[in-house]
């Protein structure tokens, strides 16, 4: 599990890695929250791409990191989901306030 | 049903021991040749349960996870997860989609997703008990799709 950042104007992209499961979410989760506190962007992107695995542990991170951003009006963008991820986000209804990005 | 084999696992209840159980048990499965998705359901549904036993079942006290996995004739695959915890005290409201008691950034979804990617799913708890979860799951495999 590696988490990789790229700050680009008010858009902080988090490039996530490896398995997302209740064990690893904790540091994920920490490591996000540290970097929007320092950079405050507008717009979230979260780059599933080298998720290899995912429980719905990963939407329990994705629904939190959405709470905290909506504060001051940051918004959040899922990219490159497997189809699998994808169903169990699908399963919460975050599709409904969360952006899913083919590519 | 003829049960051709069966491993068991036991291991501390610890979040780190969640990729080697789900891990353990999708590798036990492969001897059936499942399909890339059929690995994948297995990983899900068997890390679903496990959290929970480490998440809720033993808020006080260190205690184990029991994992048993058997194959039978017809491809099925069925996993029980046991935990000797505090168990479950509204199953029914436990299975309710978003339902949680495990706080923040839990999404509530541990036991619709194991419904949703096995066949068959039942619990069994018992307060002071403990709690079983058995996953069924046929394996249709890479062989019989490709034909």
């Amino acid at each position: 599990m590696q988490v990789l950042f790229k700050a680009e104007k008010d858009v902080l992209t988090v490039y996530l890695s490896g398995d997302i499961d209740h064990h690893t979410s904790k540091k994920i989760r920490e490591a996000i929250d540290g970097e929007m506190q320092k950079m405050m962007p507008s717009v979230l992107k979260l780059d599933f791409r080298d998720v290899h695995f995912m429980d719905s542990s990963g939407v329990g991170l994705v629904m939190g990191r959405y709470k905290n951003a909506v504060i001051y009006g940051c918004s959040v963008v899922v990219s490159h989901i497997s189809s699998n991820a994808e169903k169990i986000m699908k399963m919460s209804g975050l599709e409904k306030i969360i952006t899913f990005e083919k590519d | 049903m003829k049960k051709i084999n069966e491993m068991k696992l036991t291991t501390e209840a610890k979040s780190v021991n969640e990729g080697f159980c789900r891990v353990a048990v999708a590798s036990f499965a492969s001897q059936l040749d499942p399909t890339v998705e059929e690995i994948s359901d297995i990983k899900t549904a068997v890390s679903e349960a496990v959290t929970n036993a480490i998440v809720h079942a033993y808020p006080t006290r260190a205690g184990k996870i029991y994992i048993t996995a058997s194959l039978t004739d017809e491809n099925m695959l069925t996993v029980r997860i046991r935990d000797t915890g505090v168990g479950i005290p509204d199953i029914n409201k436990a299975r309710e989609p978003l339902f949680t008691t495990g706080g923040d950034d839990r999404s509530g979804l541990g036991f619709s997703v194991m419904e949703c990617f096995s066949d068959k799913l039942k619990i069994r708890s018992e307060e002071g008990k403990g709690t079983t979860v058995t996953i069924y799951k046929r394996i249709r495999g890479r062989n019989i799709n490709e034909s």
